[in-house]
């Protein structure tokens, strides 16, 4: 018996050694992002670039990101948060001021994401892809070939398309939509305000066959549903197999996020950190992630780089009379976060 | 009860016990502590300011008077996640003990390749076996064209996104915790004494229940324990197979942690789960365990 | 063959469409990692393409392999404390040993999430650097009662006698324990080890908060896809792993009929 409790001792021991090994040599440099939101052609691209090796971790959502840097995980030397968890972030003293705006790159940078509300100097951050979430539906199969351009089509689609139509589910997604239908501040601290918007959704959710956030592609191109809440990137992949399938851009507005590099505080190779984000606003070098990615860039001229298919899309690029339906993504307090939070609880309860 | 020699060997339990106490247990005490801390601005926690309005607002919110009125929303999920969960360990258990008798009664040689047989579709991510099950249910699929095939119907079968679709995928989920259990007291059963109450007349029900299963019981508890309790914690499967229309405990208590940025609410949800469960156990303590010395 | 299993003569059947239903879901898995589509659950065409991606991303395979360490190395761990504990708690009951289990089934009833966040500051409060390590310890932890409970299933009610016997012929301990007692409890001890090491596989949010950079794992991996879509790398990497896993399958049935 001793024997195995002796075993059990050293195999502590390597454990503690596992725990306090991992120190990184020069050259290395860690991303933190989604998973396939970057291509591996391109990391390798930069490796033989620069000599700098990238070794990708992966998360799933900014919340999740954030709970795990303000609890103290770190080690990370580039991480890709969205637009309204920048400023939370660096209120917590969480990132590096990295001076993006004075990186020779930055010149690349389209108004008007070279001045954003979320870090207006571009002190901590440079701008990576972007998005809208609106919703898309299969022009062939709905009454009339065509919807109205409004999120009512969503929140209260004809009868034809009761129990085909699926909703993101995400707490945030889902709640800034309603609001957005309804003429309501996204981050109201009214408690009436909060009760309209559950109506609303309470008054959908029998209509709706499901909420579910992944597979949105899938589930289009099979026609499992007739209209998806939908990113526009996503909703590009899904016309790229079945062109029939039309993104709306909601008179009333729609979501608009913008993700970031940005770099920890506690990054070990913040040098290298700057060197990749630099190198990242160079044009042929962005254009490969958006054809990969199938989200637009903030860099001038990367559009000869990308793919006619991607260029062409008007779910990708937005058409120029939208840009006021755009309603930017931004932090709510406390008390509308509750609010948020328990609309959805008594939601789905 | 027990003799001298074998008194030191409770020492054995203490790696285990060292390990679970200095790793499940201090950080499980800091998160006691950081329940009834007040939550942070920004997500987080203001060390040292302490408030007990975590657990209040397990049952009560503020109305717009600002007087407290209780609120079931909390409570209803809870009592949704025990119900799936007991059922789900019901269904395991009635499919799983049949199967580990099954398991017990064939060839020696079958068996250790019987255990890993049991478990190796469980290699493969939950994530994409949750996909696999949505192609076997989804409205025309596989299950759907088989079942037109053979000419069983002609109409969808509208399966999936229903709790039943919920409770297949949980119940394949949670299969290996239950037969493996049971296969394992089930194996050392001596068959002589099964033979022994057939040649006494016994029938096939009354040698089940008399002699089998008593035997089987460890395997049947543990198979419970392990099916029932994380079956409580389970959120993605309801959530890919039940269309996302319901909230589990789990996803309840993880969305304190995200989008709501709520940890001392999140880490009241938790003892207030795990206060339910130890209740739950202390229940069954007190009504199965027999006293020492009294017949079962 | 036991006789008793002529007595039952539905099992044969019950068995059969047991895995049946095991293995419908991983047919349909394996089948659609040859699918030539972009999206993982439309079938297009025949296609090994996804192998090769899997096999050219950096990333994903050193997720893949950090998955396989740590799930081995947690589930051998927690194996080997779990079988010292049910051996301790052996043929005993009171109070002594429902505070034994009741600290060993901890791990099972606190929320993943909870757990999670918990052991990450505590990792933090005490120093630990986060990476594979702080995972294993992690695992090793909740891995524990996973293995803990069939071995004390298959422990209880198991005759002491042949260790007795094995005493009495002045057998050593370690003699009795490799002789005796490892064979008998050899079904309990595989099942809580099979247990174990599919809870670790499978692990999602411990794993998220306390690893470390570089030890991302599978799981994470594949979760992070959720936001732009689950490609058939994922299957086609779940199904090397299944490979994996019937290469042991059949060498244990090698070994089985090599025994006989």
């Amino acid at each position: 018996m001793t024997v195995r409790i002796r075993a059990g001792a050293v195999g502590m021991a390597m454990l503690a050694m596992l725990a306090a090994g991992g120190a990184q040599a020069a050259g290395e440099l860690y991303l933190y992002n989604w998973t396939n939101y970057f291509p591996p052609d391109l990391l390798k691209k930069f490796e033989a670039d620069t000599g700098i090796k990238v070794i990708l971790d992966t998360y799933d959502s900014n919340e999740t990101m954030l709970a795990k840097l303000q609890a103290g995980g770190g080690g990370y030397d580039v991480v890709v948060p969205s637009d309204y968890i920048v400023p939370v972030m660096i209120e917590e003293g969480l990132l590096l001021e990295i001076d993006a705006g004075a990186m020779e790159n930055f010149k690349n940078v389209a108004s008007p994401f070279d001045k954003q509300w979320f870090d207006p100097e571009r002190k901590y951050t440079a701008p990576y892809m972007w998005g809208t979430t609106g919703f898309s539906y299969d022009s062939a199969r709905v009454p009339g070939g065509a919807l109205e351009e409004s999120w009512a089509s969503f929140f209260a689609p004809p009868p034809e398309l009761h129990g085909q139509v699926a909703a993101l589910n995400d707490e945030v997604e889902l709640y800034n939509a309603a609001a957005l239908y309804l003429g309501v501040d996204k981050c109201t601290e009214s408690a009436e305000e909060a009760q309209k918007i559950l109506d609303v959704l309470e008054k959908q959710k029998p209509l709706l066959a499901m909420y579910q956030s992944d597979g949105t592609i899938e589930r289009m191109i099979a026609g499992e549903v007739i209209m998806h809440h939908q990113w526009n990137g996503a909703a590009h992949r899904t016309r790229e197999q079945k062109p029939s399938v039309v993104f709306v851009y909601p008179k009333e507005g729609l979501n608009f996020w913008q993700d970031n590099f940005a770099v920890p505080k506690d990054a070990r190779n913040a040098e290298n950190a700057k060197v990749f984000i630099n190198w990242m606003m160079a044009p042929e070098n962005i254009a490969v992630a958006s054809n990969f990615t199938g989200y637009m860039n903030a860099i001038k001229g990367s559009e000869q780089f990308m793919d006619a298919a991607l260029r062409d899309d008007p779910a990708v690029v937005m058409p120029a009379e939208y840009a006021d339906r755009l309603s930017p993504a931004k932090d709510c307090s406390e008390k509308a976060r509750e609010l948020r939070n328990k609309v959805w609880t008594r939601l789905k309860k | 009860m027990a003799s001298p020699a074998r008194s030191g060997r409770m020492l054995l339990t203490a790696p285990a016990l060292a390990i679970i106490v200095a790793f499940m247990l201090l950080p499980l005490l800091l998160m006691a502590y950081i329940s009834i801390l007040e939550k942070g601005p920004a997500g987080g926690v203001r060390w040292g300011a302490h408030t007990v309005e975590a657990y209040v607002a397990f049952l009560f919110e503020r109305d717009l008077a600002d007087e407290l009125v209780l609120n079931t929303d909390y409570l209803r999920i809870f009592l949704r996640s025990f119900w799936l969960a007991g059922l789900t360990t019901l269904i395991t258990l009635a499919i799983g003990f049949p199967t580990a008798l099954g398991m017990a009664l064939a060839p020696p040689r079958w068996r250790t390749f019987l255990i890993f047989l049991v478990t190796v579709p469980f290699w493969a991510n939950l994530l994409v076996r949750n996909y696999a099950w949505i192609i076997l249910l989804r409205n025309n699929g596989l299950v759907d064209q088989a079942r037109h095939a053979v000419g069983l119907g002609s109409g969808p079968l509208d399966l999936l996104y229903t709790p039943v679709a919920v409770l297949i995928g949980l119940v394949y989920s949670y299969l290996p915790f239950m037969v493996l259990p049971i296969f394992a007291s089930l194996e050392k059963l001596d068959w002589r004494l099964v033979e022994a109450a057939f040649d006494l007349g016994a029938r096939r029900w009354q040698a089940l229940r008399r002699i089998v299963v008593p035997l089987a019981m460890p395997g049947i508890v543990a198979g419970c324990i392990l099916v029932f309790i994380p079956g409580l914690g389970a959120f993605i499967t309801p959530e890919l197979l039940g269309g996302g229309k319901a909230l589990m405990i789990g996803n309840l208590i993880q969305s304190q942690f995200g989008a709501a940025r709520n940890w001392p609410f999140g880490a009241a949800l938790s003892f207030a789960l795990l206060a339910l469960v130890l209740l739950a156990m202390l229940a069954y303590l007190l009504r199965y365990r027999a006293p020492p010395g009294a017949e079962r | 063959m036991s006789p008793s299993s002529l007595r039952f003569p539905g099992l044969r059947a019950v068995l059969a469409s047991f895995f049946v239903y095991l293995y419908l879901p991983i047919i349909v898995l394996v089948v659609l990692s040859f699918n030539a589509s972009p999206q993982a659950t439309i079938w297009t065409g025949f296609s090994i393409d996804w192998y090769g991606r899997v096999l050219d991303n950096p990333d994903l395979m050193r997720a893949f392999r950090n998955s396989l360490l740590i799930a081995t190395t947690a589930a051998v761990g927690a194996t080997v404390l779990a079988t010292l504990a049910a051996l301790g708690t052996q043929r005993r009951q009171g109070g002594a040993v429902d505070a034994v289990n009741a600290v060993i089934a901890l791990p099972l009833v606190v929320p993943e999430i909870v757990t999670a966040v918990a052991s990450l500051l505590f990792f933090i409060m005490i120093g630990l650097r986060l990476g594979l390590g702080t995972v294993i310890l992690a695992h090793l932890v909740f891995c524990i009662p996973f293995a803990y409970l069939p071995i004390r299933a298959r422990l209880e009610g198991m005759d002491a006698a042949l260790e007795e016997a094995a005493a009495d012929l002045y057998a050593t301990p370690a003699a009795t324990f490799r002789r005796v007692t490892l064979p008998l409890l050899w079904p309990g001890l595989l099942s809580g080890l099979m247990l174990a090491f599919i809870i670790s596989l499978d692990d999602f949010v411990i794993t998220y908060f306390v690893s470390g950079p570089g030890a991302t794992t599978l799981p994470v991996y594949i979760f992070g896809m959720i936001r732009i879509g689950v490609s058939p790398e994922v299957n086609a990497v779940s199904s090397l792993i299944l490979l994996i896993s019937i290469a042991f399958v059949a060498a244990s049935w090698v070994i089985g009929r090599l025994k006989r």
